[in-house]
């Protein structure tokens, strides 16, 4: 179930279903498509000039299904999340495409319509569960604000419905602990009260932007293991935001890789770890040791750092550090093109004849 | 294999089992002890310790990377900093060429301390903006008077750019106009016009992009095999750590859980924390990571004010009998060169 559309920009882009506004039918066992981005740009004007942080990305998410975004510090990967949710600020904005979700364009909502979808058709857990709860209110508290807001559900029930959240999310003793404030819990224990919290109005979807980074390797594997578990239940589409390869390995079906503002490659995640086609896949799958294989004489870096948003070259924004780089990177950006069965890639080299020459 | 039981932490009992056979090690930790001060409740309530790092023993041998790993709070930092004296421990030895750090002041402890050096994780607060790289790197190599006079001074300055893949031309460049790679090697290159034998290394990869850590990882790597420097690996990573070191010892909660060969902790790993440590660890492989068996460690980490009696592990070990938690388990040599404190193995 592979189509080609033609994004904003012109850019072929690969979905694996129909796009937008066709989002209820289920084919052929595919689930219907909740959230879509299409040419999603947000730019950040700066006195160095205007940072292009999202430019021109697209990529969906199903009912029920896990998509990862990976790319490092800069990449956009965060402000992608908070465009979804309305929450850039000035000097940022949207400054082009569409967010497509329930048939309507986010982009386009006020603030206040934005409010009754924000927590609570789509919901955030951030990275950091020590700055995002807020230290002055008790975990009740933060738990029903949403429930009675959007839900309407009257103190009681949502005091009730919370206790069952934190107890899914496997706080021992909830009923006592809700009462607590947020200092009383560790690092695991907030974060999972930060994803009760965004599951409390039984979202959509789940964007989830780094949510372990801060967590120890065992809590880590604790919250991931809750995340699942919950997503599957409620049939809630997650987007994990990461830079870490290996929980995108374990958590995630689809992975989309951004650099530089913008995706690079897209497909499922077997084939973008077992044949990536972008030179910057294949670059940070590369560099990272692995437990799983025999220790190598010494890593294969990438070479150089990540370009400045403001001032990126001319052509692809990865060929100053790329090793395959021809003389039509440095004069067009490259285009998404088909490379596998719903697997594509941004990349001259990879798009030639011969592809990619590992 | 031969099970040598050697009381907890006598210092002097486990002299000889230390580095047998491979000459004197470098750096010689016995029994460490930091102690932290804490006050919990009111005023009126007794004085209560965090025992941070509680009967810490390694040994680092000259040009060997030594990589310590543990959760945050386990007390690896610590350690690390006690090693230098920018902490000064509670209890126990720290021997640096021989000679036990513990025991020195002033003069004499700053002459060691040119021999050893610290590499910290944030390369964004360890480096004073004020300053440009070449005065960072200059700084330490005229308060130890290395150099004589300013041409041989901005001749070394230069060398160690180089030697870092920075160029001489970045000396008068500041901090924030480095990206976090670069100023990371501004970190490096400090450290290293001492010419220190030790470079004690805490999480200096941590904080940096995945694609610009293997760059620091080789680089780290290159140096060591120039100037046969030492390293205390200190990090979180475990795949980085069995990358970078010879040998690797696992703490939690201010204990020594584990040390071994790389090869042999990771693939036969003895303690019940290292087990779940290492499968905990998510592989970048999905067709693999679908298949694999995880072992999930229930709970938290206990609170260090408040340590659990017995083995400090067994609050969350999958594998505790009654005994865990009665007793303290020894820290004894397993198997040769595979160092174990549990009751079970």
């Amino acid at each position: 179930m592979v189509g080609i559309t033609l994004g904003e920009d012109h850019s072929i882009r690969a979905v694996t279903q129909a796009p937008s506004g066709n989002s209820t039918a289920a084919e052929n066992g595919q689930r219907p498509v909740v959230l879509e981005l299409d040419g999603l740009r947000a730019h950040f004007a700066t006195p160095q000039g205007i940072v292009k942080a999202v430019d021109g990305v697209n990529w969906d998410v199903r009912e029920g299904e896990t998509v990862a975004l990976v790319g490092e510090s800069g990449s956009g990967k965060s402000v992608t999340a908070l465009g979804i949710m309305g929450l850039i600020s000035p000097p940022g904005k949207i400054t082009g495409g569409r967010i497509l979700f329930g048939g309507r364009d986010l982009a386009q909502l006020s603030q206040e319509e934005m409010r009754n979808i924000r927590g609570h058709q789509i919901a955030m857990v951030f990275q950091e569960p020590m700055t995002s709860l807020n230290p002055v209110l008790t975990v009740r508290r933060q738990m029903t604000e949403g429930m009675e807001v959007h839900l309407k559900m009257r103190p009681k029930e949502a005091s009730e419905r919370a206790i069952e959240l934190l107890t899914l999310v496997g706080i021992p003793d909830a009923k006592r602990r809700m009462h607590e404030y947020p200092h009383h819990f560790s690092g695991g224990m907030r974060q999972r009260v930060m994803i009760a919290q965004a599951l409390s109005c039984n979202p959509k979807v789940i964007l989830a932007d780094e949510p372990t980074t801060a967590l120890d390797v065992t809590i880590q594997a604790q919250v991931l293991e809750v995340m699942e578990g919950l997503a599957h239940r409620f049939n809630t589409a997650t987007v994990i935001i990461t830079h870490n390869l290996g929980v995108v390995a374990r958590y995630a079906r689809r992975v989309n890789v951004m650099y530089a503002g913008r995706l690079v490659e897209t497909g499922n995640a077997r084939d973008i770890y077992t044949n990536p086609q972008h030179p910057y896949t294949y670059g940070l799958l590369q560099s990272v040791p692995r437990l799983n294989e025999p220790r190598k004489t010494s890593l294969i870096p990438i070479e150089g750092s990540p370009p400045d948003l403001a001032r990126l070259p001319q052509g692809c924004a990865f060929r100053p550090r790329c090793r395959f780089a021809v003389e039509r990177c440095g004069q067009e950006t490259p285009l998404m093109a088909l490379v596998g069965p719903a697997h594509a890639a941004a990349c001259w080299v990879a798009a030639s004849p011969g592809g990619l020459p590992k | 294999m031969t099970q040598i039981v050697v009381p907890a932490p006598g210092p002097i009992a486990q002299e000889d089992q230390q580095g047998a056979g491979l000459g004197q090690p470098l750096l010689d930790v016995r029994g460490l002890q930091v102690h932290f001060p804490a006050r919990q409740g009111g005023i009126m309530e007794k004085r209560r310790v965090v025992k941070a790092v509680d009967g810490v023993t390694f040994h680092v041998q000259p040009g060997e990377t030594l990589g310590l790993v543990g959760e945050s709070g386990c007390g690896k930092t610590t350690t690390g900093r006690a090693v230098l004296q920018l902490v000064r421990p509670t209890a126990g030895q720290v021997l640096f060429e021989g000679r036990d750090l513990v025991t020195m002041q002033g003069e004499a402890l700053r002459q060691m301390r040119r021999r050893m050096q610290i590499i910290f994780q944030d390369p964004y607060g360890s480096l004073n903006p004020r300053m440009t790289a070449g005065d960072i790197i200059a700084e330490p190599l005229v308060v130890h008077g290395m150099v004589k006079g300013r041409q041989q001074l901005k001749a070394r300055v230069d060398e160690l750019l180089e030697t870092v893949g920075l160029s001489a031309t970045m000396r008068r460049r500041y901090v924030h106009e480095f990206s976090g790679g670069q100023r990371q090697r501004i970190g490096v290159a400090r450290a290293l016009g001492l010419q220190p034998s030790l470079i004690v290394c805490d999480e200096p990869v941590s904080a940096l992009d995945v694609s610009i850590q293997a760059q620091i990882i080789n680089l780290l790597e290159h140096l060591q095999e120039r100037h046969r420097i030492a390293y205390l690996f200190i990090a979180h990573d475990l795949a980085v750590v069995r990358h970078i070191s010879e040998r690797v010892a696992v703490m939690y909660l201010g204990k020594m859980m584990e040390s071994a060969d790389r090869l042999e902790i990771y693939e036969r790993p003895l303690h019940p924390y290292t087990q779940a440590l290492l499968s905990a660890v998510p592989i970048p492989d999905p067709e693999l990571e679908t298949t694999r068996e995880r072992i999930i460690l229930e709970g938290d980490v206990p609170s260090p004010l408040f340590p659990p009696p017995g083995c400090v592990f067994q609050t969350r070990c999958p594998k505790a009998v009654a005994q865990c938690k009665e007793a303290v388990p020894a820290w004894r040599e397993a198997a040769p060169g595979h160092w174990v404190a549990c009751h079970l193995v």
